[in-house]
């Protein structure tokens, strides 16, 4: 890109555009937010197109001193491009999905959310260790206001419980930062990344950044904000947080936690995998005994979280890309189902499953939609859950089998509550009339929900489109790991090479 | 040293009790007629006196060129920066007091002149080097202070107020004073510098609670736990111009004069007085933040709030280092700044008849009627919680940033903890004003000179207030090596 400061452009439209907003009426301000998150969606498109796949580990970098030892330091790697693609993907459907739903303080509605696209792409680019606070910690403020000015009856304690988890977990990873700057004289995240820890401290520092990442991603037991805050949040809130800000957990373990402390990392790795099966059959099972649409989502977010966790800290190539493509899978699919959640909110005003069912009848062209998110929820084949899935199950087996066989029941229970929750909503008899009266799914809803599916199948058919960025990152952070690794109880041994030599032979006498 | 140098050094102390004396006499003639013309003359009083504190800060001026008085008097740059503070507090009260004072009744020609009074003694503060200069300028800014939190004569609150600032700080000054004169019989001097040298050979039991004395006297002007218990009923009861005040000017030039006798006077035995900085620090974190939490008057919420950030502030002191006093330099500007925009929004809140409104559930559904007010108020809000991308963060950020760096980490944990506990009734405002039903109390229009200052403060609260961390940070180190050269 020659220098063109097209990172800093991405952070500085929704930026604008939300100052702009705020002098804006209702109507001006959802043009305005629209315009401005599909200018963003095309500069994420140039951004993807002129990524090098193979080239530099990181690329469009900028760096301008600021002040006081801080930079304005931004650079992405393959990992941070996809997560970017996600949010620069999510956010116009946001938009689109709050344009009639959203009827109250609109201008200031808008500005928040286009604060928040700000700050994800901030989170996701800053290459300096203060700057990725500043961005990471910034985004509490939007979140709550959108929480509790648009969400629903009790939403002032869902607000407050999401904003001091978050904080609490974020301010002991300040000290953390602190302390390492201090060591390693540098808030350069790259150095830092290549920076060895003394043992004994990187324990501290990575149960410090732990106390964040836990609460953001989240994992057992310190979830219990993110159903309250999905549920009191507006559709297009739960879709951001769901589908974003929630990565931004994943993406801090990835960026963070496993290089900067892979010793500690591996020390801690059976705690990970601890929390991350309880919360994988726990969360599940009160999935399946969920009342409220929405809650029942939350819990499956958890759930698919903890595989992501899982694979993580698996330590090998496997683990780290399925979690990687799990975390986009589960952004692209349970923001989608939250959306189809929104589509009939909009129209019923309730999210208690009860009150639904026999949608196939009236609705058919929703419920389409809606069991194919279901099916990409429960991982099948063939959809983009199952790659991000298959692939970090595949990795944890190898560091510990049964891990992974605990793990995998998340799949089974998966399909359980998800197919339970599709049943009662959308087939049987169509026991309330108001239910049964409801239109099916208009244009603009249409518009919001297609794109995501065909994404959805995009990346289950031909997963390597969107993973082709991360391999070289992967393999980097792979050969980091490799002196902490961890020895797996697996005995997986590398296929028999004399059966292909008999096939090539094969090949060969019947040509 | 002559007396004419020393004479020539103090320019700016005579000039602000010259003007202070005339204004007196003016306001004996013109009675409180003449009270609008008084504030406006002490206003430029005290913005001479700040040009007049600006090259001595620039040039990090320190040592003998700058000791007036055989040694009794410094115009350092360290000095100078705690003035600039001090003098733009007061410069903002005068010019939001008329206002109020005159819908409460009437604006009485000698607060301008209490004001400018009390700024004179905070700037004999922050210049002592010798323990009595610091007990003069401290009983003077003191005795102005207790008359203005009695100001309004006929409200009970306001009277109460005053007695209470009295009675205690009259305490308080007792207990300075004994610490003064076991630090002065056991090392032989009240000078600075002497007792520094003096207590570098050695201390005796005598001159630790020597230290421990004086260090409580100056806890209770900072109202640093546990002397902090009449902050909230002081600044409730005092009319809101002078709780703007109070919350700013002396806490800076109290703040300012802790550092020098810890790290000056006391530099020597820092370890005698780390402990004690840090139990204070950590405490008035938690009391401040746990105690907010239950207040329904939003002057009493700010009260608390105020404690809690003394609490941060002493916690760069608590390091004993350079860098930490510099930190707290920084903190303590970013802070005034912050309660001078918190408290002049208070003095927006009004009833369609211009009435003030102090109680938090008042200010219900603020978001839809005033807006640009209700934002003002949660950025001071969010800054004073240190989130980013708010200014306030970075005061945070350099004082932890200090106590990390001093190697104090467990102690950087618990306090940025405790700082969870303070969001959460920061957030309770927000949540009203913001998120609640308009209760209808709401009213009346917003004045010119008010919204202005704001606004403003809010630039300054703003991310842009970023630009300035460059500058500040290098203000704050000259006026720190002014200090410990």
């Amino acid at each position: 890109m020659n220098g063109f400061p097209i990172l800093s452009l991405m952070l500085a439209v929704p930026l604008v555009a939300a100052i702009a907003c705020l002098f804006a009426d209702a109507k001006g301000a959802r043009w305005v937010a629209l315009a401005a998150t599909l200018v963003d969606f095309v500069l994420g498109i140039i951004l993807w197109t002129h990524f090098e796949v193979g080239g530099a580990q990181w690329q469009f970098q900028e760096s301008v001193p600021l002040f006081a030892g801080f930079k304005w330091a931004l650079g992405i790697d393959g990992i941070a491009l996809t997560l970017i693609g996600l949010s620069v993907l999510l956010m116009p459907i946001c938009i689109g999905a709050s344009w009639h739903a959203i009827e109250k303080r609109v201008p200031e509605y808008m500005a928040a959310f286009l604060l928040i696209e700000t700050l994800m792409i901030g989170v996701f680019t800053a290459q300096d260790i203060f700057l990725f606070y500043i961005m990471f910690e910034a985004g509490l403020i939007p979140m709550y206001l959108i929480i509790g000015i648009w969400g629903g009856a009790d939403r002032i304690y869902a607000s407050y419980k999401f904003f001091l988890y978050t904080l609490l977990g974020s301010v002991l990873m300040l000290i953390a930062m602190m302390w390492m700057v201090n060591e390693a004289g540098t808030t350069d995240v790259p150095t830092l990344m290549a920076y060895n820890f003394p043992v004994a401290a990187q324990k501290w520092l990575w149960l410090a950044f732990f106390a964040s990442f836990a609460v953001k991603m989240p994992m057992w037991p310190v979830h219990t904000w993110l159903p309250d805050a999905h549920v009191q949040a507006p559709t297009a809130g739960s879709v951001i947080l769901a589908g974003v800000l929630l990565k931004m957990g994943g993406y801090g373990f990835i960026r963070f936690s496993l290089p900067m402390f892979p010793e500690a990392s591996a020390y801690f790795a059976p705690l990970i995998w601890g929390l991350s099966i309880v919360a994988v059959v726990y969360t599940s099972l009160v999935a399946l005994v969920q009342t409220d649409m929405k809650k029942l989502i939350a819990y499956s977010s958890v759930a698919h979280m903890a595989i992501v966790t899982v694979g993580l800290f698996a330590f090998n190539q496997q683990g780290l890309e399925g979690s990687i493509a799990v975390m986009l899978a589960h952004g692209l699919v349970s923001g989608a189902l939250f959306l189809c959640v929104g589509v009939i909110y909009d129209r019923l005003h309730t999210r208690e499953i009860a009150r639904y069912g026999g949608l196939s009848i009236n609705m058919p062209k929703y419920s389409l939609f809606f069991m194919f998110f279901t099916m990409a929820s429960v991982g099948l084949p063939g959809t983009a859950n199952f790659v991000g899935e298959f692939l970090s199950l595949a990795g944890i087996y190898q560091a510990s089998s049964w891990i992974a066989l605990i793990s995998t029941t998340g799949i089974i229970l998966g399909a359980a509550y998800m197919l339970y929750l599709y049943r009662r909503v959308a087939f049987g008899e169509q026991k309330n009339a108001d239910a049964a009266a409801m239109p099916d799914i208009d244009a603009r809803e249409w518009l919001l929900l297609a794109p995501l599916a065909a994404l959805t199948l995009w990346m289950g058919v031909y997963p390597e489109t969107f993973m082709a960025p991360v391999h070289a990152d992967v393999a980097h952070l792979d050969a980091r790991l490799a002196q902490a690794k961890p020895k797996g109880d697996a005995q997986v041994t590398a296929g028999h090479p004399e059966a292909k030599a008999e096939e090539a032979h094969a090949q060969g006498s019947a040509e | 040293m002559n007396l004419l140098t020393s004479l020539g050094l103090v320019l700016s102390e005579e000039m602000l009790s010259g003007i202070g004396l005339l204004l007196l006499l003016v306001s004996a003639w013109g009675g409180d007629k003449a009270a609008r013309t008084i504030s406006f003359a002490s206003i430029l009083a005290l913005a001479a006196a700040a040009v007049m504190a600006v090259p001595s800060l620039m040039l990090g001026r320190h040592g003998i060129e700058v000791s007036a008085f055989s040694g009794q008097f410094a115009q350092d740059g360290f000095a100078s920066y705690a003035k600039l503070l001090i003098y733009l507090s007061a410069a903002v009260t005068l010019v939001v007091a008329p206002k109020f004072f005159e819908k409460a009744g009437t604006y009485r020609a000698e607060f301008p002149i209490l004001v400018l009074f009390a700024a004179l003694g905070m700037g004999i503060m922050v210049s002592a080097t010798d323990m009595l200069t610091l007990y003069i300028g401290l009983e003077m800014n003191s005795l102005a202070s207790y008359v203005l939190a009695a100001m309004l004569r006929t409200d009970e609150r306001s009277a109460e107020a005053g007695l209470k600032y009295f009675v205690l700080g009259s305490l308080a000054s007792g207990i300075l004073l004994f610490g003064i004169s076991l630090t002065y019989g056991f090392t032989g001097s009240t000078q600075f510098d002497a007792i520094h040298t003096a207590l570098g050979h050695g201390m005796s039991t005598g001159a630790l609670f020597g230290i421990v004395f004086v260090l409580a006297g100056l806890a209770f002007k900072i109202s640093a736990v546990p002397f902090h218990m009449w902050t909230p009923d002081v600044y409730e009861g005092a009319p809101t111009p002078v709780t703007t005040f109070f919350a700013t000017a002396p806490k800076a030039a109290a703040l300012a004069l802790t550092i020098r006798v810890a790290l000056g006077a006391f530099g020597t035995q820092s370890d005698a007085w780390q402990q004690i900085v840090m139990f204070a620090a950590i405490a008035s974190i938690v009391v401040g933040a746990l105690g907010a939490i239950g207040q329904g008057n939003i002057k009493r919420l700010l009260a608390y709030s105020s404690i809690n950030n003394v609490g941060f502030m002493l916690l760069g002191l608590a390091t004993g280092t350079a860098q930490g006093g510099s930190a707290m330099l920084v903190y303590l500007a970013i802070y005034v700044i912050t309660s001078l925009v918190s408290f002049v929004s208070v003095l927006m809140l009004t009833d369609a008849e211009g009435n003030q409104i102090e109680q938090i559930a008042d200010l219900a559904g603020l978001s839809r009627v005033k807006p640009g007010l209700a934002a003002a108020l949660a950025m001071a809000m969010f800054s004073l919680a240190g989130i980013p991308p708010l200014f306030g963060f970075w005061g945070k950020f350099v004082v932890f940033m200090a106590v990390v760096k001093a190697g104090y980490v467990p102690l950087a944990a618990l306090g940025i903890a405790a700082s969870v506990i303070g969001a959460f009734y920061y957030l309770k405002v927000v949540k009203v004003m913001f998120f609640d039903e308009p209760s209808g109390k709401i009213g009346g229009k917003c004045d010119l000179v008010y919204t202005a200052l704001v606004a403003i403060g809010c630039v300054f609260l703003s991310p842009l207030g970023y630009l300035l961390t460059g500058p500040l940070g290098r203000l704050a180190d000259t006026a720190i090596a002014s200090l410990i050269h």
